[in-house]
């Protein structure tokens, strides 16, 4: 779960340079093997790879091991003295790399997970980086770490929030636990990535036709299904189970789609963190925050003064008086649906963009957005907004006494520590705990 | 004509295996929960997990005899089962299930952390912790036995009897438990919580109880699982098993004692029959190579578990033998 965030913003800027030029390599490699998938030849295959930080190097004596995603071994190699390592592999298909941690010397931690799941397309050298911190973040610039983790936290938590407000929002005006809603933040990324990677398009070009993309996907979900699953009366708990379904099925189309490996967006890559005295930040974090701050701010105007703001909060709060009251209560919940699409991909994007596109980000993300809208209070817009910023910050700052792979852990916790004091979440209201 | 036999011949192992009782457990703790209380569990694999690792790091780690670890499993599933019902019972249905699944992910993550491997192994896991058990099989445990049409190791059969066993014992249980006045609660607890405490009667702790029991069960499946693996893998235990499990017991039918054992036997048999045709017109190249490829085929299980558990929802939510009237789906 925990990976590539990780990865990608705990570590210093010298680091982060080498780490993006070898999955830049990686990542044109990839897109080379798959230009060409033509050729023939079903021999020599393998994975290579470096292991080595920016300060001590490359390391020797480290054992990689190369599994099947079974778990059968293919072969083991360990590094020489210029950190290098390779394995031969018996055909294309997916791998399963790790490296043995025991073995690192000291000082020198994992950034991420200790293995890898890669694809190697037929006779491809596949390079594989397995992510090494060897604490010299804490030499560079003037950053203090809890201010760091604190703006990280924060960029983090709006985008959350920017996700999970169509979550509240579906929830408020339809009853629905959509576990379908990660889906809808992954498949805008990786809309977004086929407009960039594939099609060319600059980030920002392809970022907007990808939400409107995904506002299409959220008015199909409710326009072929859940409508016509409300007319059926199809009871609250069958449509929750069903989501799952959804969920299940959408995220390994997904896989079988996109792939099991992750990318970066082509642009905005290669950022150097510009240093503001207490913490540091890349301009893409920066105009990630800029972004989802003033994105959350026309949606809370949109819902305080336009007229379909009104009618949403409205529907959330009481459906039958809503309706009973001229307001046409399907037609509010598809603009809630297409919002909730559209921000879920934006959301999407620029968690692709701080992280990569994974076939899975948005199922990793959606427990998080879960304890976000339950802490602030299931079905209220704005409490999808405080409960999304807190967990995020809390994730971040949790890092400070967990280590960084369990950090959405922490979160999690935070969920349920919630429940048992305050189960109505923040700024919820008695009545709808039931 | 050979192949069909054949795909026939793996899918009925695959259904009689260990992989079967392993979601025939999951989906019979499942029932308990969701058919009988009509609480929705997302997080049955928590249980599970914590039943393969008790065994797993009590043998593997700590030198223990395999049925301390046995015991260990069930008493950390206990354990999980007080700590999530503690907060959520009382609450409406769906923090439960926001909560057991997010437990489920959360204990998955802490057990292949980089933190745990000193006791979990970590995403290497842990392995060979099973002999003491392989080794109680009356029979040779290494030979091959045709079973079938497909061939069976001793050790694979050992495990299959004794897993068959536990599901017919927990069936049993079941069977016992819900006919009993205690039984005759939960189920009015599934359909009118208010009254059943109108009643006088203490929903919390009947709620608690059932949590408890049915984790225990699944936490038995993980058991099973690990033990005929042989290993013991965080990343075995997916979040998404617990769907297949829920999958297993809708089509089997809930709130029905042999349903899940049914839905799981079936829900096998299809899958790998599945599998295996999809793998064989891949081959045969019936089905091009640009439009799927044989990687592609482990996630197909998955996309045909989610459509079918939408289908089965939406048209026929009592599943094969259940009842419509009494499957927990309407309520809040």
């Amino acid at each position: 779960m925990t990976h590539a965030g990780g990865r990608a913003r705990s570590r210093s800027s010298g680091a982060r340079r080498i780490l993006l030029r070898l999955l830049l390599m990686v990542v044109a490699a990839a897109g080379l093997a798959v230009l060409v998938p033509g050729i023939a030849s079903a021999e020599g295959e393998q994975v290579i790879g470096t292991v080595q930080t920016s300060r001590s190097g490359p390391i020797d004596g480290v054992t990689v091991t190369v599994t099947t995603p079974d778990g059968n071994e293919i072969g083991t190699d360990t590094t020489g003295a210029d950190g290098k390592w390779s394995v031969d592999l018996p055909g294309p298909g997916q791998y399963v790399v790790t490296i043995d941690k025991d073995k690192l010397p000291g000082g020198v931690v994992l950034a991420g997970e200790d293995s890898r799941t890669v694809n190697v397309g037929p006779g491809r050298k596949q390079p594989v980086t397995i992510g090494l911190n060897d604490g010299s973040r804490a030499s560079g610039g003037g950053s203090v770490r809890a201010i760091q983790l604190l703006v990280d936290g924060l960029r983090f938590g709006l985008l959350i929030a920017m996700c999970a407000v169509g979550l509240s929002l579906i929830f408020g005006t339809t009853g629905l636990t959509n576990f379908a809603h990660g889906e809808l933040v992954t498949i805008g990324a990786i809309v977004a990535w086929y407009f960039n990677v594939r099609a060319g398009l600059p980030l920002i070009p392809a970022t907007l036709l990808a939400m409107v993309v995904g506002g299409a996907v959220g008015a199909l979900n409710e326009l072929w299904l859940w409508r016509p699953l409300r007319r059926r009366g199809t009871g609250l708990v069958a449509a929750l189970v069903v989501s799952i379904g959804l969920s299940l099925a959408l995220r390994y189309l997904i896989q079988i789609v996109y792939g099991g490996f992750s990318n970066p967006y082509v642009s905005y890559q290669n950022q150097r963190a510009v240093d503001y005295g207490v913490f540091t930040l890349t301009n893409r974090a920066l105009f990630s925050i800029i972004i989802s701050v003033v994105v959350l701010l026309l949606v809370a105007v949109m819902l305080q003064r336009t007229k379909i703001g009104k009618a949403m909060r409205a529907v959330s709060d009481n459906r039958d008086l809503a309706a009973s009251s001229g307001i046409d209560v399907n037609r509010v919940i598809l603009v809630v649906w297409v919002m909730g699409g559209a921000l879920a991909t934006l959301g999407g994007v620029l968690l692709g963009l701080s992280d990569q596109v994974q076939w899975d980000m948005g199922f990793r993300l959606l427990l998080l957005m879960f304890a976000g809208v339950t802490l602030g209070g299931l079905g209220t817009a704005y409490g999808a907004l405080v409960g999304s910023i807190i967990v995020g910050v809390f994730v971040q700052l949790s890092t400070l006494v967990i280590p960084d792979d369990m950090k959405y852990v922490g979160g999690l916790l935070l969920l349920i520590v919630i429940l048992v004091i305050r189960p109505q979440g923040i700024l919820g209201s008695r009545v709808r705990i039931g | 004509m050979g192949d069909l036999l054949n795909a026939i011949a793996i899918a009925g192992k695959s259904a009689l295996g260990f992989q079967a009782i392993f979601f025939a457990l999951l989906a019979i703790g499942l029932n308990m929960h969701f058919g009988y209380t009509g609480l929705l569990n997302f997080g049955q694999i928590a249980f599970a997990l914590l039943g393969g690792f008790g065994i797993a790091v009590s043998v593997a780690q700590w030198g223990l005899p395999f049925w301390v670890g046995v015991l260990i499993g069930v008493g950390a599933a206990v354990v999980l089962a007080l700590l999530l019902g503690l907060p959520t019972l009382r609450l409406r249905a769906d923090y439960l299930a926001i909560v057991t699944i997010a437990t489920a992910e959360g204990l998955r993550l802490v057990f292949r952390s980089v933190s745990a491997t000193p006791v979990t192994g970590g995403t290497r896991g842990l392995s060979s912790f099973n002999r003491d058990f392989i080794a109680l099989a009356p029979w040779d445990t290494s030979t091959q036995y045709p079973v079938l049409g497909t061939r069976w190791s001793g050790g694979e059969l050992w495990v299959a009897l004794v897993g068959w066993l536990l599901v017919a014992l927990f069936s049993l249980l079941t069977w016992l438990l819900v006919r009993s006045p205690w039984g005759r609660v939960i189920k009015s607890i599934r359909e009118d919580e208010d009254a059943v405490r109108a009643l006088g009667k203490n929903v919390y702790a009947y709620k608690m109880q059932s949590l408890v029991l049915g984790g225990v069960i699944g936490a038995f499946g993980g058991m099973v699982y690990a033990v005929a693996t042989g290993s013991a893998n965080p990343d075995q235990y997916q979040n998404a098993n617990t769907f297949l499990a829920y999958a297993a017991l809708i089509l089997g039918g809930a709130a029905r004692v042999l349903g899940p054992v049914v839905g799981s036997m079936l829900l096998l048999f299809i899958l790998q029959f599945a599998d295996t045709g999809l793998r064989l017109l891949i081959d045969r190249g019936v089905i091009p190579e640009g439009l799927l490829s044989s990687t592609d085929v482990a996630q197909i299980r998955f996309v045909l578990v989610g459509v079918g558990l939408m289908l089965l929802l939406i048209f026929r939510p009592q599943g094969i033998f259940g009842d419509r009237r009494e499957v927990m789906i309407d309520a809040r």
